[in-house]
């Protein structure tokens, strides 16, 4: 009864990760189609701005929820517009120049920081079931995911800010002619996916540490959720990350998580096999 | 076909590549003979990342990890059979493992950029892999896998025939005698009928289909024949360090790859090589002087290329020289 409660959690703790890791990247990716392939540093500079400034004296939660978004909703923004901003429209350049963007990135912090591990202890302590030990942050993570869920949602649906992001995701043009100024919108989405990237990188510092590098362990699984979740940002996400975090943690359960993580890949390419612009191209059309 | 083998330009072509393969052995010390044999190597896998991207028009953003299956599978065959099993496994077997992701992805029609990214997934899951296998599990024959420490003495290359093996200056005659073949064999294939509806099918491939073409079967057998060519660089670049290792599935390396490529010339036959020789050269410069660490230099040089020279450096020059051919005629008028 306990290891089915145990793995219950497990399967709901990797759908939960890997939304998280895969949030920032499909805002950006669905609502301006553009492939940042510099999301994985995003989370690493999320990741670092969390352990340094808790590593400063800062508060846990206040490093976690202000200042790592804040860091790297600014990193984006910059990007956004000394890069991207030239290559709207341009699918294939926008991937080869956030590339450049990765790797630069990974330079410039394993000059600045050095290639040692840095990382905090996990908080929240542990929780028994049965014979068992959890972590009481693997249940932190699951709660972010939602939270971080409801208020892209949100944000989104209600705001006046979601409504001209979802007309200018429409049809750029028409939004401009009804007065939206498309230039700042693209800014404040891209900076939002930026900041969201960045609160996922902090969330999983305590867990995994961070490296200069620490980036590229997060971005395959995080490309391929959105890929194969497609155009919808939330619900494309959101689905895709059930299916495959699902299959990831069954798989990593009855073997190693390399082979979890080849599993989802296989699963992913089977899916984009019989869906190919993903689950979203297809199903819950016209959502969010 | 006839009047491509015949043209002044493919015979320019061969008669200045092949001197510079046989005269340079005469110029070099075996140092720079050793480094120039591994840029000739780098040079094979630019030609195939361009007859793929380029030429067919894939966005194969993780052709390096068919170099890195070719340098594998060439390790693990030729420990276990000789070097020249190795070779074919080299490339059979990349060439295999690019039928069943083409088949899946070009008969699923998935698109360009979604293909470019599954790709590149692909190759971070394989790094991932390869360096899980550190445990004495996996271990094929003779052959063990090694994780992230990767295989060492990997055999040299041996003809059948022969007493020895290759030395210094016999491996790089291969490696830049098989460039040239590369590169005159992607010249001579653009203006093969199969190369032209290739061409067709990158250009509009809903034009080719309705004229009769498969696009989908077309993009198999790019792929297929790129993966074999970055397959077989991999094993000579295995063969010739005595060594493979997972990097060569890394995001970097197959960043190399595509800087080489985009910063020479997407689709121009001469770019990839000049990007992937002056490129290689100016990373291992930088290795040598310490000046600036080599992730930030590959970054801006991509950067810049996007931003700045999106055709690339070959156009780019070809349009200066233009100009001033130009320039210079006015002024004699």
């Amino acid at each position: 009864m306990d290891i089915i409660a145990l793995s219950g959690i497990n399967i709901v703790y990797a759908v939960a990760s890997l939304f998280l890791l895969a949030a920032g990247l499909s805002i950006i990716f669905g609502m301006m189609g553009v492939i940042n392939l510099a999301h994985g540093e995003f989370l690493m500079l999320g990741g670092f701005a969390f352990v340094l400034s808790v590593n400063a004296g800062i508060d846990f939660w206040i490093s976690m929820f202000i200042v790592a978004p804040l860091v790297v909703m600014f990193i984006g923004m910059v990007m956004e517009r000394l890069i991207v901003r030239h290559l709207y429209g341009r699918t294939v350049e926008t991937i080869l120049a956030t590339w450049g963007v990765s790797l630069f990135l990974i330079g410039v912090t394993s000059v600045t920081l050095g290639y040692q591990q840095l990382g905090v202890s996990a908080p929240l302590g542990s929780v028994e079931i049965g014979d068992y030990r959890i972590g009481g942050y693997t249940f932190f993570i699951i709660g972010l995911a939602f939270a971080v869920l409801a208020f892209l949602y949100a944000i989104l649906r209600w705001s006046s800010f979601g409504l001209k992001a979802r007309g200018t995701m429409q049809s750029a043009s028409t939004a401009a002619t009804l007065g939206v100024n498309v230039g700042y919108v693209y800014s404040a989405t891209f900076g939002l996916g930026a900041a969201i990237s960045g609160l996922a990188g902090a969330a999983f510092a305590p867990i995994a540490g961070v490296t200069p590098v620490s980036g590229l362990t997060y971005i395959g699984k995080a490309f391929i959720t959105v890929i194969a979740g497609g155009p919808l940002p939330l619900i494309g996400t959101s689905t895709a990350s059930l299916l495959l975090g699902f299959i990831n943690a069954a798989v990593t359960a009855i073997s190693t998580p390399v082979l979890g993580e080849i599993a989802l890949l296989a699963a992913a390419i089977l899916l984009l096999r019989l869906l190919p612009a993903g689950i979203t191209r297809r199903f819950f059309r016209g959502g969010l | 076909m006839k009047t491509e083998l015949t043209s002044p330009a493919f015979i320019a072509a061969l008669v200045i590549g092949g001197a510079i393969v046989f005269a340079a052995p005469l110029f070099l010390e075996t140092y720079d003979l050793f480094n120039f044999t591994v840029f000739a190597i780098m040079a094979m896998l630019a030609i195939s990342l361009n007859f793929v991207w380029g030429i067919g028009g894939i966005l194969s953003l993780g052709q390096a990890l068919f170099f890195g299956l070719g340098g594998y599978a060439y390790a693990i065959t030729a420990i276990n059979l000789g070097s020249g099993w190795g070779l074919l496994a080299a490339i059979a077997v990349p060439c295999l493992f690019a039928l069943i992701v083409g088949y899946v992805a070009f008969y699923g029609r998935i698109s360009d950029v979604y293909f470019g990214v599954v790709s590149l997934t692909i190759s971070l899951i394989l790094y991932n892999f390869v360096n899980s296998t550190s445990d004495a599990f996996y271990t094929i024959g003779a052959a063990r896998l090694g994780g992230y420490n990767g295989i060492p003495s990997v055999p040299p290359i041996q003809a059948p025939w022969a007493a020895q093996p290759l030395g210094f200056e016999a491996m790089y005659m291969l490696c830049a005698l098989t460039a040239l073949v590369f590169y005159l064999g992607v010249r001579l294939f653009v203006r093969a009928p199969f190369g032209r509806v290739i061409v067709a099918v990158r250009e509009n491939d809903l034009r080719a289909e309705l004229l009769g073409y498969d696009p989908r079967y077309h993009r198999l057998v790019v792929f297929a024949i790129g993966a074999a060519m970055s397959g077989l660089a991999g094993a000579f670049f295995a063969a010739w360090g005595a060594f493979i290792g997972p990097e060569t599935f890394s995001v970097s390396f197959a960043a190399q790859a595509i800087i080489w490529v985009l910063f020479g010339g997407l689709g121009t036959l001469i770019g990839p090589v000049v990007g992937a020789l002056s490129v290689s050269w100016f990373t291992t410069w930088l290795g040598e002087v310490r000046l600036l660490d080599p992730n930030i230099a590959l970054g801006l040089l991509f950067i810049i290329s996007v931003l700045l020279v999106p055709n690339g450096m070959v156009p780019a020059l070809r349009r200066v020289l233009e100009r001033l051919r130009i320039v210079k005629q006015r002024a004699d008028t």
